[in-house]
């Protein structure tokens, strides 16, 4: 969508949310700020306890920020209860109604809001299409699947056509397959829906497949915000590399910076360039990362990047791990895809060169 | 031996359980039996008959003190049901707040004291307070029952409650439902099954008690066990046996109820 | 417009003070009726008995001297209360017997409810529950037809010839013990069983595993992890076992009075109001120090599973 404008649908603005007082005290937000554009599909990924899930909640108003704001639309929502803000949750046990049936739930939101009638039938109508379970709307939640709780679930969140849907999780309870099924229609959804989506995960892969832009979290902060390819091509700092993906960490001095570019030495002695994080200029010593794949093995000698030895070789059907020790005593993993017949000769114990290309490394800010 | 090792076989137990539900069983059977015995005297069998149950319908003092039973059942189990679901909703589902402890404790209080002594307390301060007033009525019987049949109603309901999730509750906020309605639509119809069960139990409690009413009660105010109580230390008769076994009847209508209240699952 | 903090302080102290007031009418009724009463009770102790009843608003440790002692009437000389002491000794004996006997019967019999198939499991529940939402009195009433002199016992004995004269079990000591007995059952199996329900049966596996016995997996094994159970239904029998009232009136004819007895005692023909009371808090001492002793135990080696 081109003609997207960039307005913020939610806004959060240096908060912090301290959980117990005096010495048990614990920073489950420390001055957070981040801003999510209207129809985005935004996800909060991290580790269970970064604080992604009480960011949701505190979005939601489950609870109440410590310090700073919330705005929707740039209006203040953070002291209001969670039944006066036009936002709407997915949990993760979906907590579907055990005594009301698949209409009900979905229609319970609509008649809170003392919608009439006919309009809540015709709106109740209208999602059980939109997740496809016209044929279960009479059902008791405890009488079907998990897979079609969850799209209950979903159509109970978006029915009142909140300005926020708010997701925390919900796929972790499906096994791989309907997962997979689910990352796609959520996509859909949002797309023919319009709505904002904030969507919790600690799946990275969840997160990557699906999302506009993605922030990383870790210990209370957000570290990075950026799209998948930013994320992963261009991860700014050590965490965000390892969380995501498999990564590969150099040693390497600065050398210069040209055109927002940086040329850095490898401990070989070897120059090769390397991006920087946005406004980030360091001096002296670095780590760099690069990713497995984003290296080529080549036959020992000068034209190398680096060299070292094959310690082990991982098949893995779609593609090859090579376990390096290079000279300078580092690990490094390559990842090779596979063809078929083709034999290479390199073989455990054996020495080879690393060719690192113009767009495989980036520097770290740690 | 070795193939039909069984890992929950302990020696002697089962002969041991079977005793003890014919124990159980055995004494009512035969009070059950002797109530439809013709004869007088409760120690021959003088044939079938319902003359025990009709002699126990004609008997004023016995209906009267039955009618009494249920009216001041009903009345204690009605208001301590309602005190225990809101004491349930109080003391659960919530981060330890000053004062909770507290409360665990004073609604636990009347399980922790023998009954005699309850009922002495209650003798001296009732007594205090009929002076004073003068007022000599029903009130003091269900204050009492009222009180003691708190904690057996709060049992189930604080029980339905601490495994009722509160994502529900939240969901429902999420979904514009006002702290009341998310109350009336879904955590009362959720802890319904507890508070039938709280109240069963109740009325079952304040239906059973003879000791603290044996105290509080004034004259004339028999109970249909305090009545019962009375005519066991006359003597017995089968007429005795034929109210028991109504008794029982109830019991069991009771307790089949609340079973099937508190094996339904959401 | 307030900031999220102090919208979020308001909550926590709204939410405090809702839970206090919707615990209030509970927490009055047990203060009038059930707990401000025995703080009364415990001021009557020391007063002076009125002459028909009631109290003389005069201090008096007297009563509390003689729940153990006696004034002797010609020399005022203070010994020990031989009567008080023997229905004090009684009422222990006899609430220790009843637990250990329910305790033993309960056990196995819980074990045996416990390890039943999940569908006959409720079958067994509701016939233990049945007894027990059972009026007591009239169980009592049950047992009473059973063991006296005419009763189904003594009636098979002497048809068998096993005696020649009816064995008198009514109206002693052993009947009380079997009445309450047989009226605290229930109470011993149920939290007995809800604890054994809970239970591990792979740990018992691992336990047979590693060499056990049948004995030692009871003991090692099974026991510890019930214990709680096990503590809560001896607590349970324990407490209505000692203040017993309807069992040694019905069972023990009045004639081996028991605690609950002696109290009533000073209320009616005694009229001693003040010993009364000060033998009622002499009860609920007992009670507090059995169950101090209890907690203690169960804090001790307190395993917790589930």
């Amino acid at each position: 969508m081109p003609d997207k404008p960039d307005r913020n649908a939610i806004e959060v603005v240096n908060v912090s949310k301290i959980f117990g007082s005096g010495e048990g005290q614990v920073a489950a937000l420390d001055t957070v700020s981040v801003s999510i554009r209207e129809n985005e599909f935004f996800t909060l990924l991290g580790p269970s306890g970064c604080g992604k899930t009480t960011l949701l909640r505190l979005i939601a108003g489950f609870d109440f920020p410590t310090a700073g704001e919330i705005l929707l639309y740039g209006q203040d929502i953070a002291p209001l209860p969670p039944f006066k803000r036009p936002v709407n949750t997915v949990f993760q046990s979906y907590a579907l109604f055990p005594h009301m049936t698949v209409a009900d739930n979905i229609g319970f939101g609509l008649e809170m809001l003392g919608k009439p009638k006919d309009q809540i039938k015709a709106r109740v109508a209208e999602m059980l299409k939109l997740v496809k379970m016209e044929a279960l709307a009479g059902r008791r939640t405890s009488q079907i699947s998990g897979g079609q709780q969850q799209r209950v679930a979903l159509a109970r969140a978006l029915a009142p056509q909140p300005k926020v849907l708010l997701l925390d999780e919900p796929l972790s309870a499906l096994d791989y397959k309907l997962r997979k099924e689910m990352q796609i229609e959520l996509k859909r959804l949002q797309h023919e829906t319009g709505i904002t989506f904030i969507f919790v995960t600690h799946d990275q892969e969840e997160a990557l497949t699906m999302s506009d832009r993605i922030a990383v979290m870790s210990s209370g902060k957000i570290l990075q915000v950026g799209s998948p390819r930013d994320i992963y091509d261009r991860p700014a700092e050590r965490f965000v590399a390892d969380f995501i993906g498999e990564s590969n960490f150099l040693k390497a001095d600065m050398v210069g910076v040209s055109g927002g570019r940086a040329t850095v030495k490898l401990s070989s002695g070897v120059e090769i360039p390397a991006t920087l994080p946005e406004g980030f200029n360091p001096n002296g010593k670095v780590t760099i990362v690069v990713r497995p794949e984003h290296a080529q093995l080549s036959a020992a000698g000068p034209a190398a990047s680096l060299s070292g030895t094959v310690e082990n070789i991982v098949y893995l059907g779609t593609d090859t791990h090579f376990h390096l020790r290079l000279a300078g005593g580092e690990a490094f993993i390559v990842r090779r895809q596979n063809s078929r017949g083709a034999s290479d000769g390199i073989v455990q114990g054996g020495q080879v060169g690393l060719l690192i290309g113009n767009d495989a490394a980036q520097v770290l800010k740690d | 031996m070795a193939s039909n090792f069984s890992i929950k076989h302990q020696p002697g137990f089962t002969a041991i359980a079977a005793t003890c539900f014919i124990v159980l069983y055995l004494p009512i059977f035969v009070l059950v039996i002797y109530a439809f015995n013709a004869a007088t005297s409760t120690s021959e069998w003088g044939g079938f008959s319902l003359k025990w149950f009709q002699s126990a319908w004609q008997n004023t003092q016995v209906i009267d003190a039955t009618l009494l039973s249920f009216q001041l059942g009903a009345i204690a189990a009605l208001l301590s049901t309602v005190f225990a679901t809101m004491a349930a909703l109080a003391t659960t589902r919530t981060a330890s707040y000053p004062g909770l402890t507290f409360k665990y404790a004073a609604i636990n209080q009347p399980l922790m004291v023998p009954e005699i002594v309850t009922g002495v307390a209650l003798l001296i301060f009732f007594s205090r307070i009929k002076i004073f007033t003068g007022y000599s009525g029903l009130g003091y019987l269900i204050a009492a029952h009222t009180a003691f049949c708190i904690p057996f109603a709060y049992l189930p309901i604080r029980a339905r409650l601490e495994n009722m999730d509160l994502t529900l509750e939240r969901a429902a906020a999420d979904l514009y439902a006002t702290p009341w309605k998310t109350f009336r639509r879904i955590t009362l119809p959720l802890l319904w099954p507890g508070i039938l069960a709280g109240l069963m139990l109740a009325f079952v409690i304040s239906l059973d008690d003879v000791v603290i009413t044996e105290f509080v009660k004034s004259g004339g105010q028999d109970t249909l066990p305090t009545y019962m109580l009375g005519q066991i230390r006359r003597g017995i008769t089968p007429e005795i046996n034929a109210i028991s076994t109504a008794f029982l009847l109830l019991s069991v209508v009771i307790v089949t109820l609340f079973f099937f209240i508190s094996r339904k699952r959401d | 417009m307030a900031t999220a903090e102090e919208v979020a302080k308001a909550a926590e102290r709204r939410d405090v003070r809702d839970r206090w007031l919707l615990s209030a009418p509970a927490l009055l009724v047990i203060f009038l009726a059930a707990t401000g009463p025995l703080l009364i009770v415990l001021v009557y102790s020391f007063l002076t008995p009125g002459a028909y009843g009631d109290v003389k608003w005069q201090f008096s440790p007297e009563s509390w001297i003689s729940v153990f002692m006696e004034r002797d009437i010609f020399d005022d000389t203070l010994s020990i209360a031989g009567a008080h002491v023997t229905i004090f000794l009684r009422s222990i004996k006899l609430a220790v017997v009843t637990t250990i006997a329910t305790l033993a019967l309960g056990f196995p019999t819980a074990y045996f409810m416990a390890t039943r198939s999940e569908k006959t499991r409720d079958l067994w529940l509701f016939l233990i529950t049945i007894p027990f939402w059972t009026n007591l009195l009239i169980r009592t009433f049950a047992v009473l037809q059973i063991i006296r002199n005419e009763g189904i016992i003594n009636t098979i004995l002497l048809k068998l010839g096993l005696v020649s004269a009816p064995v008198q079990i009514l109206f002693t000591d052993t009947a009380i013990l079997i009445g309450m007995a047989y009226v605290y059952l229930p109470l011993m199996v149920l939290p007995i069983y809800a604890s054994m329900e809970k239970l591990d049966f792979r740990l018992v596996e691992a336990g047979y595993d590693l060499y056990a016995t049948r004995f030692k997996v009871l003991r090692k094994i099974i026991f510890p992890l019930v214990k709680p159970g096990v503590i809560a239904g001896s607590i349970l029998v324990f407490i209505p076992a000692l203040g017993a009232y309807v069992t040694p009136v019905v069972l023990g004819g009045g004639k081996n009075m028991m605690l609950s007895n002696l109290i009533e005692l000073q209320f009616g023909q005694g009229r001693n109001w003040p010993l009364g009371s000060a033998l009622s808090i002499t009860v609920m001492i007992i009670v507090m120090v059995a169950l101090l002793a209890y907690v203690r135990n169960a804090g001790k080696s307190g395993v917790r599973h589930g």
